[in-house]
């Protein structure tokens, strides 16, 4: 008996600190916006943090991006060659590219790579009392270090999953085309009547929650590091796993709503 | 200038703060202190607002800090400066960036107006041609003393040091003294520094308080507390490791 009331308790106490840890996110993400608006920071500090987080992460989202439109367009040529529909490949890596794959693999690139190291950063500058001087200095930590890399990540990983896309499209191409045998205009007027401007739109509007759940994720975990070096630790790492768990899970409710 | 009021402050079940009492004069310089993890910093931090107290009110010319909102929390904390223990300059930054922060974000002053101004007060701690370089490049001392520069580059009317010789060797740890008490004849500021440093305590304090259980036990002048009959404040200042303090935590 005393075992399940401790269950119980545990389950209990972890449920409350959750929900306690989404509403002090989530108010963050308030703060921000208004921030954003209110008394935006100087553009000086968002164009080193878009470089940080846009430029620094182009190689690998095209990395990411074109082997998948590789593997894509590899994987489905044997399973549609034995339908005989191995043209349609271009509409396969078109439309999961766009819809799914591009925003998607981009999201979980930018939590590992910018999440990750926002949390780190922003871990360390709490633990060696940085923040504090931030405060003690008048300045308010969201607007001088929140607010910029929200912004950076807002505008770029929509961009940047503009790119994956394309280039998955391109890899994709260039296994079905050049290494299958495909027809080039069979491939491309394919993909072009059945992947459209919506699918785009769709792949951009999940960049775009995505961008907000990595920028929030990373800075909430680093603003909430204590006790040294294993704490700084412990903050990246949750950084990363929540941000990516939180991608693949909106990703499915975002699905939903935009099909 | 400063008056605190029955603070108390519990951080979960831990009481650090049991009903402080104090009150520090215009071109004061008060030192608190107590053994490490009394609360020392926990106080400083809420002149400054970033902690707020459970109880008690902590008046600045009159005016509640604890009841301030966010615009004028920012207006009260241009009127401080604050050297951290580990001085917590921005690694990402430059010195010069480090000691311009303020200045930049709150002054609207020419990049020249900002070298004069990083320049002169660099000079003030003794460093030259430092102002390219990274906090990673400094020394201990070397970071303190910027962390001074920066903590008065927007001349406040209140510095608070935060164990300002702690981690530093006995000449460097002099070095700051001596500073403290320069920019004090030379700015004519209040100063509210803790530290366990007797040497630095007394040279630094015009008063000298002593907290321990969560509030003042005693304070007055550095002869004052040389001399003082107090057992506990005795022990404290004679680092003996016998004595009521001591006998209390076994």
């Amino acid at each position: 008996m005393k075992i399940k009331a401790d269950v119980f308790i545990i389950i209990g106490s972890k449920i409350v600190k959750l929900l306690k840890q989404l509403g002090e996110a989530t108010l963050m993400l308030v703060d921000t916006i208004w921030c954003m608006f209110t008394s935006p920071p100087r553009r000086d500090i968002i164009i080193t943090q878009m470089k940080e987080i846009g430029v620094m992460s182009l190689p690998v989202v095209l990395l990411t991006g074109m082997f998948t439109g590789m593997v894509l367009a590899v994987q489905s040529y044997y399973q549609l060659y034995q339908l005989s529909m191995e043209t349609s490949i271009g509409i396969l890596v078109g439309l999961s590219m766009t819809n799914e794959l591009g925003p998607v693999l981009t999201g979980l690139m930018v939590a590992g790579r910018v999440g990750a190291s926002m949390a780190a950063e922003l871990g360390t500058m709490k633990v060696t009392e940085q923040i504090d001087a931030l405060e003690t200095l008048a300045t308010s930590p969201i607007k001088y270090l929140v607010v910029p890399r929200f912004i950076a990540c807002v505008l770029l990983v929509p961009i940047l999953t503009v790119y994956s896309i394309f280039i998955g499209i391109v890899g994709g191409y260039i296994i079905g085309v050049k290494l299958m045998g495909i027809n080039a205009t069979f491939f491309i007027k394919n993909m072009l009547d059945y992947t459209d401007n919506f699918d785009l739109a769709n792949g951009i509007i999940k960049a775009f929650f995505f961008a907000i759940i990595v920028a929030i994720t990373g800075c909430y975990k680093g603003f909430s590091a204590s006790g040294g070096a294993e704490g700084v630790g412990k903050v990246t790492t949750q950084a990363v796993v929540v941000a990516c768990i939180s991608i693949l899970i909106s990703d499915f409710f975002l699905s939903i709503i935009l099909f | 200038m400063i008056e605190i009021i029955d603070v108390h402050k519990n951080f979960g079940e831990l009481e650090v703060l049991k009903g402080v009492n104090l009150s520090v004069k215009r071109g004061e310089t008060i030192v608190i202190i107590g053994r490490s993890g009394c609360g020392k910093s926990v106080l400083l931090k809420h002149l400054i607002g970033i902690l707020t107290p459970d109880s008690g009110k902590l008046l600045f010319n009159g005016v509640n800090i604890s009841q301030m909102k966010e615009n004028e929390l920012v207006e009260h904390r241009k009127k401080f400066g604050m050297l951290f223990q580990a001085a917590a300059l921005f690694d990402s930054l430059s010195v010069k960036e480090n000691v311009a922060f303020g200045l930049r974000e709150h002054m609207d002053l020419s990049e020249e107006e900002i070298d004069r101004i990083t320049s002169k007060k660099l000079s003030l701690v003794g460093l030259y041609a430092v102002e390219g370089k990274k906090p990673a490049e400094l020394s201990g001392g070397m970071r303190k003393r910027v962390g001074l520069a920066r903590a008065f580059a927007m001349d406040p009317a209140i510095i608070l040091y935060d164990e300002p010789t702690t981690g530093l060797d006995p000449i460097t740890s002099d070095v700051i003294n001596e500073l403290i008490v320069k920019i004090k004849k030379e700015l004519h500021v209040t100063s509210f520094a803790v530290t366990h440093d007797m040497k630095s305590a007394y040279k630094i304090a015009d008063r000298i308080a002593m907290l321990y259980d969560g509030k003042i036990i005693e304070s007055g002048t550095p002869e004052e507390i040389q001399n003082t009959s107090n057992p506990i404040v005795r022990q404290f200042i004679a680092g003996n490791s016998k004595g009521p303090i001591t006998e209390k935590n076994l």
